[in-house]
């Protein structure tokens, strides 16, 4: 046989010209994926004039943060950040303690209909969240008229949904973790005397820590991304409204501003690179974890 | 440890002071239950519920009553020619979508076992950056590359000698839409792929691959008779997770088409259903097309469940 040994692959012996074709395979495709990403910053810096340009240059002679001022300067766009954080943010931490006690539920203790559940738990997941759009509308409506706080309009109809729809991935995901917590630490902590609950938050937590955090990326993104409900839920409360719609504002039927809507993108993509940035190691060991289960 | 304390116990005595509760773990689940039972599961019941009924504008103001329609959704649905051409759309779309995602996937993950530390790490941290990538903000990032005025993609294609590109107009005719579409969600979703299996290529013993190359192994079947296997489980998880995403997809298409194309056509189920539910207020057509998706992805996730089974999993 003529092309390398696939066993070769972590053996020093991968023969040398092989090695570098991969490797500049490799680099030219980090080239090509980062690219859009690279457009997205250096047309946000570019001046105006050079972004709508006939000839567009893969770089910039005179950076400026004109099209930054436009994003900010825009009415209430702060204020849209900061909805899309309190949002993203609540959502995060009420879903990894909910998840985390009900994780602990089904991989501590054995009861009647816990396959049932988790099944159940698996099945939730591809439950197509657009499709329930219809029904969470009218939900929400008619909840607003007892509690206010979560009714169409309000922040809380997008925090509330976004709860439930990350909970069972997150639940199905953090198992692996729990698990990964020795009884014999259980027993031990039990003869010490600690109650229940003191062994649930003071012990358990901690060491599940790490794991909250990888399941926590994935509903913090599903959440800061979405633009579904945020689009169907605000229905005309527009100070309520999330990034993705101040994002579509720069669209314009007499031209789209795109130095405006490439700022706007990178100030949205930013936190999401930062927080995925602060635990790839984690997210990597917790999706080999939930796979391996 | 157990000397400290206030008595010596024995291991029985251990066991019995740990305070088991039938209710403890009903205890446990009861916020995610409440959570999951009051917007996830009864709004899917009144999916199904509204999806009987007659239920437009005129139902949801109150002017007048709603109706029993029984199956009359349904038949007006598939009675629709366009309905059946945006399913059979989805379903291609979808097809078309994960296997791009998986192919690119394997194959980078394939890719980076054979690297030094350098060019792997870049092309990790290009991948994570993709991955991390919201949906909205890569959607116009990928229309602003293909603009036909100002983009850098058809400047880049004519500048090779193609003709036709200069000034090519992508989201106007419907398969090149589809393809700009499929070219997004491929480089936000392939980074999952790639990291999973590269994460379970690692997780090979490396004694099982020495063994194979020492007998004599072709590459071939190296990857036929011990990769693919140990990779399985693997594999049906990302296909699996594939399927349910990319048949989803309602971002890439609602921001890089405006909404569906030009006259609709590049339309799929998720941005036709909420079409005609939120912009002609036709409720209950809407909420049948989401019981249509529903099925199709419980049939996917239950052959999924059946596949797990059959492997010797258990939950």
């Amino acid at each position: 046989m003529s092309f390398p040994r696939f066993a070769g692959v972590r053996f020093p012996r991968v023969r040398r010209p092989w090695r570098l074709a991969a490797e500049a395979a490799a680099l030219l495709t980090a080239v090509v994926v980062a690219f859009p990403l690279y457009w997205m910053v250096l047309s946000a810096v570019k001046p105006a004039g050079e972004v709508q340009s006939e000839h567009p240059r893969p770089w910039t002679s005179e950076p400026s943060l004109d099209a930054f001022r436009r994003v900010f300067g825009q009415q209430d766009f702060a204020r849209y950040f900061l909805n899309s954080l309190l949002v993203a943010g609540t959502v995060v931490v009420v879903s990894a303690v909910v998840a985390f006690l009900a994780a602990t539920a089904v991989t501590r203790f054995r009861f009647r209909f816990r396959t049932t559940l988790l099944v159940m738990f698996l099945v939730a997941q591809m439950v197509p969240v657009e499709a329930l759009t219809i029904p969470l509308f009218f939900l929400l409506r008619d909840a607003g008229q007892t509690v206010p706080g979560i009714g169409l309009n309000t922040l809380g109809s997008l925090i509330l949904p976004h709860i439930a729809f990350s909970l069972p991935f997150a639940i199905w995901m953090l198992r692996g973790f729990v698990r990964a917590v020795p009884e014999a630490l259980e027993e031990a902590a039990y003869l010490d005397g600690a109650s229940r609950a003191r062994f649930l938050w003071q012990i358990l937590f901690p060491l599940v820590f790490p794991g909250l955090v990888a399941t926590s990326v994935f509903s913090f993104i599903s959440t800061w991304n979405d633009f579904l409900f945020a689009k169907s839920f605000i229905v005309s409360a527009t100070e309520n409204s999330t990034l993705p719609m101040a994002l579509l504002v720069f669209f314009k039927d007499e031209g789209n501003d795109w130095g405006g809507i490439m700022a706007a993108s990178t100030v949205m993509t930013v936190p999401v690179l930062v927080f995925f940035v602060l635990v790839q190691r984690r997210l990597v060991s917790g999706l080999g974890g939930a796979v391996k289960d | 440890m157990r000397t400290r304390g206030k008595a010596v116990r024995t291991r029985a005595g251990a066991a019995a002071a740990r305070p088991r509760s039938r209710w403890t773990p009903w205890l446990y689940l009861a916020p995610a239950l409440v959570l999951i039972g009051g917007l996830l599961v009864y709004p899917v019941y009144e999916l199904g519920l509204i999806s009987f009924l007659e239920y437009t504008q005129a139902q949801v103001s109150g002017g007048r009553p709603t109706s029993f329609q029984g199956f009359g959704n349904y038949a007006a649905l598939f009675g629709d020619a366009q309905f059946r051409e945006v399913l059979v759309t989805t379903v291609v779309f979808a097809a078309a979508c994960v296997l791009s995602t998986l192919a690119v996937g394997c194959a980078l993950a394939v890719l980076l076992t054979r690297v030094r530390a350098l060019p792997r790490l870049a092309l990790m941290a290009a991948a994570l950056g993709a991955w991390a990538t919201p949906a909205v903000t890569g959607s116009t990032v990928w229309l602003f590359l293909f603009d036909p005025d100002f983009g850098p993609v058809d400047k880049a294609l004519a500048w090779l000698g193609l003709s036709g590109f200069e000034g090519y107009a992508w989201t106007y005719d419907r398969y090149s839409a589809f393809a700009l579409v499929l070219l997004e969600v491929v480089w936000c979703s392939f980074p999952f792929v790639m990291v999973t299996v590269y994460a379970g290529i690692r997780a090979i013993p490396r004694e099982v691959l020495e063994a194979a190359a020492l007998d004599g192994a072709s590459q071939w079947r190296v990857w036929r008779g011990v990769m693919a296997p140990m990779l399985r489980p693997i594999l049906v998880v990302v296909t699996i997770q594939s399927v349910i995403w990319d048949f989803k997809v309602f971002t890439q298409i609602y921001v890089m088409t405006n909404g569906g194309g030009v006259a609709g056509q590049n339309l799929t189920l998720n941005v036709y259903a909420y079409q005609k539910a939120f912009a002609s207020s036709q409720y209950s057509l809407g909420s049948a097309i989401g019981v249509v998706m529903l099925l199709i992805l419980l049939a996917v996730t239950l052959g999924y469940l059946r596949l797990l089974r059959r492997q010797g999993e258990e939950i």
